[in-house]
């Protein structure tokens, strides 16, 4: 028997409005495209932040959506990374766009090969395997110096006009307008499938992979799947660095990046996409505010913004700012919930 | 007589311990056939190892004649054998909206979709919201499964098992540790279910056993102790033995 | 070849020395503490300051540096630690990783950022000539301590009170609290020791590994592994984990210089695509 109309007429409301876009979600997105013409001295920053922002939500996909926790996401990052500054140096491919795409393609390589890794074995192993790789990238890239340029980074990389057209220029103006571009065409992308039957089927192995494979979903599968989708993101994020820095180092695959990472997304909260952009936003700007208190020692600032979060709980802080974010409709609520919950409910 | 689900001598022993015995099961189509025993008999192990989340020690395990011994428990489930879990396993932090529709969007083969939204099929929607209705749910449908009272976070967990359109559901203790006034609705709901899926009910409470089941097998020590119909169960001594001291629940 | 292999068993005792305590704390408390290698360095700091700039005698060193970590290791226990074991470990990894950036950048600023070296006694300098090879005097030291430690703490396990205690609070920490063990401080005392130890081996292995500030992130990786791969429901597991790190990551930088610590990390991620309970944990792991 058929149900009611109206029942079904509410169901198909709620759930259009959980995907809507949110009013301060396109404030966000106005301001930052306008920050193109109102933040024009501003503009170097901007573009850390974003493809920093970029690489923080790829981590956002495999830690807040699936539950994985990565100790070496910069591994992805720095293939991508130097698969860029590479391609641009032997001119193998000139057009920065297509070699953006290349590199994300071997990061997601990459990604795809060492996603079996994390399909078994508890946290500290996930954790263990994640940093592996990552650390054996950072050795192969210093053993094989003659390619990588070793401890003193890639030298000599000229990075082409993008489509041919656009000059990279040294105060970051075209390179801002490339990584936001980039960062807000990715965004929608993942915005969609994290709200789509695949991203829900994501959260229910996050939640319960006993009774996601009990549903009939292949849980492996879909981990794989959207690790190498993650991958892909941060390769992405690694060559907007390396190309509008024209520069890469063997830094880019190391702990404290993947730490650094970590921190970002914990900071904005992870599971509801905007954390890792806002998490960049804030970094980046306590980053240079405390550069210039204690230049060489900012790392102790870091553990101690990390050691007091952890301490004060991270549920207490969304719930200080969460009559803030109510006032964003429906998705602070799935805001508030994946905070909550960023561990998988079995609770450890 | 048609068998739906069928075991061929199912051992599975654990370090020293024989958890399945010897056990050769036949589960005819479209039966209401009940599994009980004391505590420990091994009931639920059997479950897992139907349900693909144990790997039996030795023998086969037939789902209408095709051997699924060696399928992971996601492709049994794609097959047709669904189960409920004794303590529910729900996911806490999606609405029963988004559970059933879950399952019934994994079953129509659209779960790799990632760029559709979810919810913007209107048939999907219209079987999902039937379902929940089915099941009482249709108050609760965009509350958190956490928030949700135990009864019917238990229907949710039936309601899901059906959504995924099995051959054979296998229901393990439906009404435990559901109070008193929301018990009803559970045994209507399994009274209700469709009379073409096969169910193995794991129960307890021999009330529900006896007014639900058409065949009982009596399981114990992890083999097949005793096997007939309601009444031939429940006059043989054997049983009342094996049952002796055990406090057999009133409904 | 016997120089590689003594090398790679006085390196791995020393790992074992050092990551016994991570191994016990992640087993005992289900937390992954990366800041490990913190205590370890404080304990070789210690050492240098006192041995190098205070003239105490080296033997006397190795013992205090034991107790200064285990004392440094007790107090964060009780004020910080015992604040984050019901956490989710992702919480337990950002407040350690925090707590490692903090000890780096504060032993930076106080020490300096260069290496040091402790100043070994003359007699334990040089080499012993063993049927025509030489082993490094200082290596043999270090194999023979550890030797000692390891059959100390196997005993302390094995036959004492506090061993039972704590290999019951290791078992199932619901019952043993319900046998009344007080849980608690077996905790605090068993962390305290950890860092004890690891306090000891930063001392003992400065000479060999390098000590600067970086310390504990250079080597949080080689603790890790010794303790994946050895599980962490006994003492043996690391300790074999250990030996075959050492000797490994010795004979993979002598005969395959080009790939270095590359074997130690492959070795690493092949166990754990094999094992990932480690080679030698109880079939049933948390």
């Amino acid at each position: 028997m058929p149900p009611p109309p109206i029942a079904v007429r509410i169901a198909t409301d709620w759930l259009h409005a959980r995907a809507r876009w949110q009013p301060l979600e396109v404030l966000f997105w106005l301001a930052a495209f306008a920050a193109i013409w109102l933040l024009r001295d501003r503009h170097l920053i901007l573009t850390e932040i974003a493809w920093l922002g970029l690489f923080a939500l790829s981590l956002d996909l495999i830690l807040g959506y699936a539950g994985i926790i990565s100790l070496g996401h910069a591994a992805f990052f720095g293939v991508g990374a130097y698969t860029a500054a590479l391609l641009a140096k032997y001119n193998i491919v000139g057009e920065p766009v297509l070699a953006m795409l290349v590199a994300g393609v071997a990061a997601a390589v990459l990604g795809f090969a060492t996603s079996f890794l994390v399909l078994r074995g508890s946290d500290l192993t996930r954790l263990m395997v994640t940093l592996g790789v990552a650390l054996v990238l950072r050795e192969l890239a210093n053993r094989y110096g003659w390619l990588t340029g070793g401890a003193d980074g890639l030298q000599g990389v000229t990075i082409k006009p993008l489509l041919g057209v656009f000059d990279l220029d040294m105060f970051g103006h075209t390179g801002y307008v490339y990584c936001l571009t980039v960062l807000f065409i990715l965004f929608v992308i993942a915005r969609r499938l994290v709200n789509s039957p695949f991203g829900l089927s994501l959260m229910s192995v996050k939640g319960n992979p006993l009774r996601a494979s009990a549903i009939g979903i292949s849980v492996d599968a879909r981990l794989v799947a959207i690790y190498t989708v993650a991958a892909a993101y941060a390769g992405i994020a690694g060559a907007l660095l390396a190309q509008t820095t024209a520069f890469a180092s063997l830094e880019v695959f190391s702990f404290d990046r993947s730490a650094d990472l970590l921190l970002v997304l914990i900071i904005g909260g992870a599971g509801y996409l905007y954390g890792g952009l806002i998490g960049a936003i804030i970094f980046k700007f306590m980053q240079d505010y405390l550069s210039e208190l204690t230049p060489q020692y900012w790392p102790f600032w870091i553990g101690l913004v990390l050691v007091v979060i952890v301490l004060v709980g991270r549920e207490r802080i969304s719930s200080w700012t969460a009559p803030i974010r109510r006032l964003v409709g429906h998705l602070s609520w799935r805001m508030m919930i994946r905070r909550f919950t960023l561990s998988p409910d079995k609770g450890h | 007589m048609p068998v739906a689900l069928e075991t061929i001598n199912l051992i599975k022993r654990f370090s020293g311990i024989v958890a399945s015995n010897n056990v050769s099961l036949q589960i005819a189509k479209g039966a209401r056939h009940a599994l009980i025993g004391p505590n420990g008999a091994g009931k639920t192990t059997l479950i897992n190892l139907l349900t693909g989340v144990l790997k039996p020690t030795s023998g086969r395990i037939l789902l209408d004649g095709e051997d699924i011994s060696g399928l992971s428990t996601h492709e049994r489930v794609r097959l047709g054998i669904v189960r409920t879990f004794q303590i529910n396993q729900l996911f806490n932090d999606l609405t029963p909206l988004e559970t059933v529709g879950l399952a019934v969007s994994e079953r129509r083969g659209q779960g790799l979709d990632w760029w559709r939204i979810v919810g913007s099929r209107p048939d999907l929607v219209s079987e999902v919201v039937e379902i929940l209705e089915r099941f009482n749910l249709n108050d609760v449908i965009d509350k958190r499964t956490a928030i949700l009272p135990y009864g019917k976070q238990r229907l949710l967990e039936i309601a899901v098992a059906i959504a995924c359109r099995p051959r054979v559901l296998l229901l393990d203790e439906p009404a435990a540790g559901v109070p008193e006034d929301e018990r009803h609705e559970i045994l209507a709901a399994v009274a209700a279910l469709p009379s073409d899926v096969t169910v193995l009910l794991i129960e307890h409470d021999m009330d529900i056993v006896f007014s639900f089941a058409d065949r009982i097998s009596v399981l114990v020590n992890g083999a097949l102790f005793v096997e007939g119909s309601p009444d031939e169960v429940a006059r043989d001594d054997r049983v009342k033995a094996v049952y002796l001291g055990e406090e057999v629940a009133d409904a | 070849m016997l120089t590689i292999i003594s090398d790679g068993i006085a390196y791995g005792m020393l790992l074992f020395v050092l990551a016994s305590g991570l191994s016990v704390t992640l087993g005992l408390m289900n937390f992954i503490n990366l800041a490990h290698g913190s205590f370890a360095m404080a304990g070789g700091y210690i050492t240098v300051i006192l041995v190098n700039r205070l003239g105490v005698p080296f033997f006397a060193g190795l013992p205090i540096a034991f107790l200064a970590s285990a004392a440094i290791g007790f107090l964060f226990e009780r004020t910080l630690y015992a604040h984050v074991y019901r956490k989710p470990h992702l919480d337990q990894v950002l407040f350690t990783i925090g707590l490692v950036f903090m000890s780096v950048a504060a032993t930076d600023y106080v020490m300096g950022s260069s290496q040091v070296f402790v100043q070994i006694p003359h007699y334990l300098q040089g080499q012993f000539e063993f049927a025509g090879v030489g082993i490094g005097r200082y290596r043999l030291l270090i194999i023979v301590l550890c030797g000692l430690l390891t059959i100390a703490l196997q005993f302390i396990l094995a036959k004492t009170r506090f061993g039972s205690r704590l290999r019951a609070a290791v078992d199932d920490t619901r019952v043993a609290r319900g046998l009344g063990i007080n849980v608690n401080w077996v905790f605090s005392l068993t962390f305290a020791f950890g860092s004890g130890l690891a306090g000891l081996g930063g001392a003992l292995g400065a000479e060999i590994l390098g000590l600067d500030p970086t310390f504990p992130l250079k080597y949080m990786i080689y603790f890790l592994i010794v303790v994946t791969v050895g599980g962490t429901s006994s003492i043996t597991g690391p300790f074999f984990a250990s030996l075959l790190l050492g000797i490994g990551d010795v004979a993979g930088k002598y005969y395959v210089p080009t790939l270095g610590s590359f074997v130690i990390y492959t070795i690493m991620i092949v166990v754990l695509i094999w094992r990932p309970q480690g080679l030698f944990a109880r079939a049933a792991s948390r």
